[in-house]
């Protein structure tokens, strides 16, 4: 029986600087990027004030319900933080989301998750010195004592490291465990109907009838609660991040 | 016989790191279940301790998923290190 469980396949090479793997975790991000760009401004064409259309109300209300959601969390002086916010939630649910097509989701590798964790500690960096200036930046180490401070560094680079690996573990715990429950199914379908006699029995434990439905209903959490839930984690704790490290004083 | 104790211990090692699963299973029980009440008391702020709840949940998850992590690498990882090294 093949289990196959494996990181994001390599498509190609490019052959410069000794060989510059792409990885179908890349083309896969490329397209979703392409993708809801394309939609973006499929949808803002043609903005009216009066009768406006199916699309612009569509348009509308999602941007309404990205502006709430980040007036909510963060209060009204942030509107400028909307866009990337909103960026970040749509990008994190179609990537979690496209491998219901069968694709390698590109959040089930860690690469993606730490580069967005990456952009978001350097935001809460920038506003952290923004708020307080460099000295004040380099004084908030030293809180409440100064013997703390290479715990205050350590829990400091914690917050990137441990936002990426939750969005990662849940992705990819899910399509581990659907993996195995896939290979399960199918080792239990050839156990059983093998059980029949002669040729019926054969031809029907070739074809995997247990796999028809029963991976449905767990793909409803792995799959849509999961992806759901990751990235709207993963952008209320950007908004809380980047919004506590302006209130310190 | 080295290769067979290598494998071993990485296999023993990815169950142990799984016993993280405990603590945050614990800790979200709890967690829902003191929204459940919250939400018996006061009904009308039920979308508010909701999100608060599933935030909440989300960062208690975050010493399982480092076991779950730390399984992962002992299973596919750490094998090819260890015997690459022999």
């Amino acid at each position: 029986m093949e289990i196959n469980i494996q990181g994001a396949p390599i498509l190609f090479t490019i052959p410069v600087l000794g060989g510059i793997p792409i990885t179908s975790t890349l083309v896969v991000t490329w397209v979703i990027m392409l993708l809801l760009t394309g939609l973006s401004i499929f949808l803002t064409r043609n903005l009216k004030v009066k009768n406006i259309s199916k699309r612009q109300a569509i348009a509308e209300y999602l941007v309404s319900t990205a502006e709430n959601f980040v007036h909510g969390n963060m209060g009204e002086k942030w509107d400028r933080y909307v866009p990337l916010i909103s960026a970040l939630f749509a990008l994190s649910i179609v990537s979690s989301l496209s491998s219901l097509v069968g694709v390698f989701a590109p959040t089930a590798d860690l690469n993606t998750e730490l580069s967005w964790a990456v952009l978001v500690f350097v935001l809460i960096t920038y506003t952290k010195i923004k708020t307080g200036g460099v000295l004040g930046y380099a004084k908030g180490f030293t809180e409440p004592i100064f013997v703390l401070t290479p715990f205050n560094i350590i829990s400091e680079l914690a917050t990137p490291i441990s936002m990426a690996f939750r969005h990662f573990g849940n992705i990819v715990s899910g399509y581990v465990i659907s993996t195995l429950i896939y290979a399960a199914l199918a080792a239990a379908n050839r156990a059983l109907f093998s059980l029949l006699p002669g040729a019926v029995g054969w031809v029907l434990s070739q074809i995997p009838l247990l796999d028809v439905g029963i991976p449905a209903i767990l793909s409803l959490y792995f799959d849509w609660f999961s992806s759901f839930m990751q990235a709207f984690i993963f952008s209320m704790l950007t908004m809380m991040y980047i919004a506590s490290a302006a209130e310190s004083d | 016989m080295e290769k067979a104790l290598i494998l071993m211990g990485c296999a023993i090692g990815a169950g142990l790191a799984l016993i993280a699963g405990i603590g945050p299973g614990i800790g979200e029980g709890y967690a829902v279940g003191k929204t459940c009440e919250a939400i018996g008391r006061q009904p009308e702020a039920k979308s508010d301790l909701t999100s608060t709840m599933l935030l909440g949940c989300a960062i208690a998850e975050t010493t399982g998923i480092y076991g779950f992590v730390t399984g992962l690498l002992l299973i596919f990882v750490a094998p090819g290190i260890f015997l690459g090294m022999l």
